[in-house]
C-alpha cells in the first residue's frame, strides 16, 4: 500500500457533437418554409397581436394560435448589443450587432444579427431589413442577417395560408461543443498505472473496500478513498454473458464472452472480455489474467491462468 | 408562519472556494468536502438525512450523468431518497422544501455544483435556447445580457457608469468573503459585448454549495438561530426574448408577492444577478430601497459557479441570519437567459 501520488493531471480534448432531428408543428413549419421562400410569417393572437417569430400558443392565455399572417422584411431595432469578437458558429464572422427587430406589421421582436460597420452606426429605433441567405433551406439562418435600410416602411400584416410546396417539416439541430477533459486525481492515477500494465484501486478508509477503477470516493461511506492499492493481475470471473450480436466497428468475432472479473485484492468486479478459451467453456469461478497488446493502454482481454477454479465462497460477495 | 403546513429552516450552509479551474478534481472530488462540511455543521450523518436533492448540468463539463457520480460523495448506502434537477440548486432546494412540507422528510441535504472550466460556458449555455429560432444563431450568454443592458440604458433606468458601480460594489463586498473568486478593486475592462464590459460580467469558475434544511423543533436543535423559510415561490416567463419587456422581471415580482416579500421590510437581499444590469432589474422588481444590504457576499459578480450560484444566494442569506446579522432577508435565484426563471425566498430569524 502506498500513499496516493500527487496530482499529475491528465487532460485531453473532448468533443461533444449531436445532430438532433426535430419535427416542426404547423406553425413553425410554415414560418421556416416561408423563410426558404423569402416570406416572413407570423401568427395573430386572439387580441389581434402579431407575433414574429410565431409561437403556437398564446404566452398570456395559452390558447392555441394558428392564424398565419405575412409581415414585411423590414423593421425597427428595439435593442442591440455590439459584438466585436464573433464566436464560433455565429452568423457573421466580422464584428456585428445582436439585435431584436420588430418587423413592420409585427408586435413582437425577432432575435438576429445586424451587419453594420461599427457600433456608432447602430441605435435603437434604427430601420433595418432582412438580407436573405444565398442558399436557403428552411432555417432561421435563411435570414443571413439584417442590414441598415432607409426605404419605406412595410404595411400591415396580411393574411397568409401558410401553404408552400415542399413544406419543411423538420430541422436538424447541429451542435458541437469542445471541452478539455480532466478525469481528476483518482482516475488519473488509475489510467497512469494502466499504461505501466498495472491495475491500481483505492481503499476506503472506513469500510476497507478497494475500488477498481477508483473515482476518489467510497459510494457506500461517502468519504475520500486515499490509499492506492495494486490489485491483480489475476482475478476470478464472477459472472458473464455470451454476446451473439456483432457491434458496428467492433473487430471481434461473435459469439464472445463479456465477464465481470474480480481482480485479486479488489473489493468489486470490473468488466472485460474473455479470450483464449471457447465461449461455451467460460464459467463462474474461472481464474483469468489480463492480456495487453503491444502499446495497449488497457488490457485487450483476459485469458485463463490455468489455475483451478476459485471456490464460490471466495467470490460470492463480489457478484 | 401560517403560510405553509410546516416550519422549515436552512440550518447549515457550506461552499467551496470558487476557482477558475479545478483540473485536479473530478466532480465528486470537488463536491465531497463541501458535503462533509455542511453535515459536520449539524452533526448529522448522511444516513440520517431524510431527502437528498442536487442541481447541476452535464453540459458544463461535457460529462454525462455526472450527478450520479457525485452521489458517491453522499454515501448512498443504505439506499437513500434522492432526486436531481437539471437546474440551479435553488430549484433542488425548492423540491426538497416541498418534500418536507408533504411530511415525507424532516431533513434534506441540498447541493449543487458547476464545473465550467472544461468547456466554454458562453457557448455551452446557447444550447439551452429555443432550438428552432435561436440556438442556430449561437447567441452567447453575454450577448443576451448585453441586449437587456442596452434596453435598460435606452429606457433611462441605468447607464454605463452606474453599471460599473454595481460591479465595483460587489467585488468590494466580496473582500470579506473568503470563497469569492474575484474581490477587491477589479478593472472594469473592455467591452465584452457592448454595453457590457468585463467588470459587468461574472467570472467563470468551478464551485460547489450545500445546504441542510430541517423542519420545526429539529431545526431548533440543529441550529442556534435557524433561518426559517417563511416564503418561497418560483415563476417563469416566455422563453422568447422578443416577447418580453427586458427592462422588467414580472416573474420575480409575482414570486416575491407569493413568498410574502412585500409584507414586511427586508434588511438583506442576496440577488442572483450574474450581470450588473440584471441587478437593476431585480432591485426594481423586488422594490428594494437603499436601506437594504444587497449582495453583502459579493454576489454572482464575485463568484458565479453556474448551477450553484443561486443556491449560494439562499445559503449566504441564511448564514447572515445564523450569525445574527440579518432578521429578514430575501434570496433570489435565476436560470435561463435574461432572468427567464426566477425563484424568491424569504428567510427569517427568530427575534430575541
Amino acid at each position: 500500500m502506498t500513499a496516493a501520488s500527487p496530482p499529475q493531471v491528465l487532460r485531453a480534448p473532448l468533443v461533444v457533437e449531436f445532430p438532433f432531428t426535430r419535427s416542426l408543428g404547423p406553425v413553425q413549419s410554415a414560418f421556416l418554409t416561408g423563410l426558404r421562400e423569402g416570406v416572413v410569417l407570423g401568427v395573430r393572437t386572439a387580441d389581434r397581436k402579431v407575433m414574429v417569430p410565431p409561437v403556437e400558443y398564446d404566452p398570456v392565455t395559452a390558447e392555441e394560435i394558428r392564424e398565419l399572417v405575412e409581415v414585411a422584411a423590414t423593421g425597427t431595432v428595439t435593442t442591440w448589443a455590439w459584438n466585436d469578437r464573433p464566436r464560433p458558429h455565429q452568423p457573421l464572422d466580422t464584428p456585428f450587432a445582436w439585435v431584436l427587430v420588430k418587423l413592420d406589421g409585427a408586435d413582437t421582436a425577432l432575435l438576429h444579427v445586424l451587419d453594420a460597420p461599427g457600433p456608432e452606426a447602430v441605435h435603437t429605433g434604427m430601420r433595418v431589413r432582412v438580407r436573405w441567405a444565398a442558399e436557403r433551406t428552411g432555417a432561421i439562418t435563411d435570414i443571413a442577417c439584417f442590414e441598415p435600410y432607409e426605404g419605406p416602411a412595410g404595411g400591415e400584416a396580411a393574411p397568409h395560408d401558410g401553404d408552400f410546396a415542399g413544406a419543411v417539416t423538420g430541422i436538424v439541430a447541429q451542435a458541437r461543443l469542445d471541452y478539455v477533459y480532466s478525469p481528476g486525481r483518482a482516475q488519473t492515477a488509475y489510467i497512469n498505472a494502466l499504461s505501466e500494465q498495472k491495475t491500481v484501486g483505492e481503499r476506503c478508509p472506513s469500510c476497507q473496500k478497494v475500488y477498481v477503477p477508483p473515482r476518489g470516493a467510497c459510494p457506500t461511506c461517502g468519504v475520500a478513498t486515499t490509499d492506492q492499492v495494486e490489485v491483480g493481475p489475476a482475478g476470478t470471473v464472477t459472472t458473464y454473458c455470451i454476446v451473439n450480436i456483432k457491434a458496428r466497428n467492433l473487430d471481434i468475432e461473435v459469439p464472445y464472452v463479456y465477464a465481470h472479473i474480480a481482480l485479486d485484492g479488489a473489493g468489486l468486479a470490473l468488466h472485460g472480455r474473455i479470450g483464449g478459451i471457447p465461449y461455451d467453456q467460460v464459467r463462474m469461478g474461472l481464474r483469468v489474467e489480463p492480456v495487453w497488446t503491444e502499446g495497449g493502454r488497457y488490457p485487450d482481454h483476459y485469458r485463463p491462468t490455468g489455475e483451478p477454479d476459485a471456490d464460490y465462497d471466495a467470490y460470492k460477495e463480489l457478484i | 408562519m401560517a403560510r405553509y403546513a410546516r416550519e422549515v429552516a436552512v440550518v447549515a450552509f457550506a461552499q467551496s472556494d470558487h476557482l477558475r479551474r479545478t483540473d485536479e478534481l473530478s466532480e465528486v472530488e470537488m463536491v465531497m468536502p463541501v458535503l462533509h462540511q455542511v453535515l459536520a455543521a449539524t452533526g448529522l450523518k448522511a444516513g440520517e438525512i431524510g431527502f437528498t436533492c442536487s442541481g447541476s448540468s452535464d453540459y458544463l463539463a461535457g460529462r454525462a450523468f455526472s450527478f450520479t457520480m457525485t452521489l458517491d460523495g453522499v454515501g448512498a448506502w443504505p439506499p437513500i431518497s434522492e432526486s436531481h434537477v437539471e437546474m440551479d440548486g435553488a430549484w433542488a432546494l425548492y423540491e426538497a422544501w416541498v418534500k418536507i412540507q408533504t411530511g415525507e422528510a424532516d431533513t434534506a441535504l441540498v447541493y449543487s455544483y458547476g464545473k465550467s472550466s472544461p468547456g466554454s460556458v458562453r457557448d455551452v449555455l446557447t444550447r439551452q435556447l429555443d432550438p428552432y429560432y435561436v440556438a442556430p444563431l449561437w447567441p452567447d450568454s453575454v450577448a443576451l445580457a448585453a441586449l437587456q443592458a442596452q434596453a435598460l440604458i435606452d429606457a433611462g433606468e441605468t447607464d454605463e457608469p452606474a453599471l460599473a458601480a454595481i460591479g465595483a460594489r460587489s467585488r468590494a463586498a466580496a473582500e470579506t468573503n473568503p470563497h469569492a473568486q474575484l474581490s477587491g478593486s477589479v478593472p472594469q475592462g473592455d467591452y465584452q459585448v457592448r454595453p457590457l464590459r468585463t467588470g459587468d460580467c461574472p467570472p467563470i469558475g468551478d464551485g460547489v454549495a450545500a445546504v441542510i434544511l430541517a423542519a420545526g423543533d429539529l431545526a431548533r436543535q440543529l441550529c442556534e438561530r435557524p433561518a426559517w423559510i417563511t416564503g418561497i415561490d418560483h415563476r417563469i416567463e416566455a422563453h422568447s426574448l422578443g416577447l418580453r419587456d427586458l427592462t422588467d422581471s414580472p416573474s420575480t415580482r409575482i414570486a416575491a408577492e407569493h413568498a410574502g416579500v412585500f409584507e414586511a421590510p427586508v434588511d438583506t437581499a442576496e440577488l442572483h444577478a450574474p450581470f450588473s444590469s440584471q441587478e437593476v432589474v431585480l432591485r426594481k422588481a423586488l422594490g428594494l430601497g437603499d436601506g437594504v444590504s444587497v449582495n453583502p457576499s459579493g454576489g454572482a459578480l464575485a463568484a458565479n459557479p453556474v448551477m450553484a450560484a443561486g443556491l449560494i444566494r439562499i445559503g449566504e442569506a441564511a448564514a447572515r441570519i445564523h450569525r445574527g446579522e440579518s432578521d429578514r432577508a430575501v434570496a433570489h435565484a435565476t436560470s435561463g437567459p435574461c432572468l427567464q426563471q426566477n425563484l424568491v425566498a424569504v428567510l427569517e430569524g427568530d427575534r430575541a
